[in-house]
């Protein structure tokens, strides 16, 4: 998909092609619309999994954030729950400390995550391949065990206690029924998925995806490859920050999960199974991951895993662009089917 | 005995440990690129069969190891014809997906067979205890694992340094597209170095038990460590992975009776500097 779509502003005769290219590829289709009525059904539908829905939703985020890096940029992590954590935690230790306004907790929380990723992010341009794969697993290695470590600051194996959330304006408390919780992460969600849209249908986002294509040919035609790379991260490590922050605020408690090497396998398990590289691709695996485990765990709580390994198998053996790919690759042979017939 | 000598005498047996279960990933990773996130399980299942012979069946340890060693070679074969070598292009993503799920399959099935327990396991009267030295106590199965670890190393260099076989890896692992051309069949050496490889990482499981026990989480836990080593001493070395085999296990050992506050911070914090220095490791070529 991507080769295509770096060649053609190349080709392109009047000055203006490239940005009309461009903004055809950021136009919104119905589909999306769609599926953006479709996330507010949970609300009529199914209102006792409300709490579920909320889950869902920060995981999308999640898994959108490790997209930005990973789907479009080529940058594999497997420690992305870093930032996730940093994110959960820093929202957590504001409440503890007498600050329980979640908007403004949602923004130090990103803030906080943010110079974490771009300091980090130093680091990350400069490796590729095996070497890329440690540091960001030894990274967030490390700040588990640091965290682990540091109980008095973190509250360490037992998790953070005393976290109590204030009415989003005052108004609105969050409720056992996840109805607060879903409404917030689904906003907050929409919103940061509008301006990840917003990116990738940038010249920016253009250069990620030739940088994910070709690493070394990108800066011979002179993009600053570093930069970019240390930019997405930053971003991507904000929004990891705000999905935690999320999950700290709707359920008031943040514990070592929040940043250990499993919810950086389920986040990758997540945006695979749906579909790298494709803005939706985490958002529909996070949905079809977290509503199966809510599902299978119900059945046999142990051995979910088993399923999940051979759904690994499965999805890279068969379908290598995830749902989203074999989506459009039923799509795509219906459209030619149907234009061959007549 | 002195502590000093202490940490050093099981942070050397525990080196042992590391460096049989790693080898093998390092230099089939040295040779085809392929991550294979899976090479723990094949350790975890040497560990099962040796706990299984000697508990069900009532063998005798020694007799154990070589079913050990048979067994993680067999599943790794079977593995690889069937899945990894398909994906021997594939991006590492891909690899790494492939070979995660395949380490989640294989903890649960063990969850599944065993339970989540750690397995019990009984040594033979004449390995337990220990012995004393210069007035330092050994213990006698640390012992044996060094000595039995240093005798398989020395095997596996001469192996590789003195016979036709090792000079075809050593060619493949330098330019496996120079050694094709030069008429050397790389897909078989491939698997026959697969098949050593997860054995002796399923000989290394069935040591390990009575030093780090076995429970169905080995294959995840052990996997942080293995990577560290292979990743630290440079793809398809087998100095390299000796050396950060026996770094990784004494300052693992040291770490963890000096300052139990810091956890494994430190292993993490140096595996990151080695790394962010040398990104192919101590050893590595490339």
């Amino acid at each position: 998909m991507s080769s295509d779509t770096i060649a053609a502003p190349a080709s392109a005769a009047a000055p203006t092609a490239p940005l009309a290219f461009l903004r055809a590829q950021g136009r919104w289709h119905w589909a999306e619309i769609a599926f953006w009525l479709a996330t507010l059904l949970p609300f009529v539908l199914t209102p006792d999994y409300l709490v579920l829905a909320s889950q869902v939703a920060i995981s999308a985020l999640f898994a959108l954030s490790l997209d930005l890096i990973l789907g479009f940029s080529g940058i594999v992590s497997l420690g992305h729950a870093a930032y996730f954590g940093v994110g959960a935690y820093t929202a957590g230790l504001l409440s503890v400390w007498g600050w329980g306004e979640p908007l403004t907790g949602l923004v130090v929380a990103g803030a906080v995550t943010g110079v974490v990723g771009y300091v980090t992010s130093f680091v990350i341009a400069r490796f590729r391949h095996l070497a890329l794969i440690m540091i960001t697993l030894g990274f967030g290695l490390l700040l588990q065990e640091a965290a682990n470590s540091a109980g008095w600051l973190t509250g360490g194996f037992n998790g953070l206690q005393g976290v109590h959330t204030w009415p989003i304006f005052g108004k609105f408390e969050f409720d056992l029924y996840g109805y607060t919780a879903y409404a917030y992460a689904l906003a907050v969600l929409f919103l940061i998925f509008l301006v990840a849209r917003r990116i990738i249908h940038s010249p920016f986002g253009l250069a990620l995806r030739g940088i994910r294509e070709n690493g070394t040919r990108m800066p011979a035609i002179g993009a600053p490859t570093h930069s970019h790379i240390r930019t997405i991260y930053t971003i991507a490590a904000i929004i990891a920050g705000v999905a935690g922050a999320i999950l700290t605020q709707s359920t008031e408690t943040v514990s070592l999960e929040a940043l250990g090497f499993q919810r950086s396998a389920d986040v990758l398990v997540m945006l695979i199974v749906g579909g790298t590289g494709k803005l939706y691709g985490g958002l529909i695996g996070a949905a079809v991951y977290m509503v199966a485990r809510d599902q299978f765990s119900g059945l046999n709580p142990q051995y979910w895993y088993f399923w999940i390994g051979l759904l690994l198998i499965a999805v890279v053996m068969f379908l290598p662009n995830g749902i989203l790919g074999g989506l459009a690759g039923i799509a795509d042979f219906v459209k030619t089917k149907w234009t061959k017939t007549p | 005995m002195p502590p000093v000598f202490g940490v050093l005498f099981d942070g050397v047996a525990y080196g042992m440990l590391l460096f049989l279960m790693s080898v093998g990933l390092s230099v089939t990773l040295g040779m085809m690129n392929f991550v294979n996130l899976a090479h723990c399980s094949f350790a975890m299942l040497g560990g099962y069969v040796t706990v299984t012979l000697m508990n069900a069946l009532h063998w005798p340890f020694f007799a154990t190891l070589p079913a050990a060693f048979i067994a993680g070679a067999a599943a790794s074969v079977v593995l690889e014809r069937i899945f990894f070598r398909r994906f021997y292009n594939a991006s590492e993503l891909n690899q790494c997906v492939l070979t995660i799920g395949i380490v989640f399959v294989s903890v649960a099935a063990a969850a599944y067979i065993y339970g989540t327990d750690q397995q019990p396991m009984q040594l033979p009267s004449y390995l337990q205890g220990s012995i004393t030295f210069l007035g330092l106590d050994f213990a006698i199965y640390r012992l044996f694992l060094i000595v039995a670890a240093a005798l398989i190393t020395i095997l596996l260099v001469v192996t590789l340094e003195w016979t036709r076989f090792g000079a075809q890896v050593r060619a493949a692992v330098n330019n496996q597209r120079m050694a094709r051309g030069l008429g050397i069949d790389v897909d078989t050496l491939f698997a026959i170095t697969f098949a050593l490889g997860g054995g002796l990482a399923g000989l290394g499981g069935g040591l390990a038990i009575a030093m780090l026990g076995l429970d169905p989480s080995f294959a995840l836990t052990y996997l942080i460590y293995v990577l560290i080593v292979v990743s630290v001493g440079g793809l398809g070395s087998i100095a390299g992975s000796f050396v950060a085999a026996m770094l990784l296990g004494v300052a693992d050992m040291a770490g963890k009776y000096y300052v139990p506050a810091f956890g494994s911070v430190l292993i993490y914090l140096v595996m990151l500097v080695v790394i962010m220095w040398r990104p192919s490791g101590l050893f590595g070529r490339r």
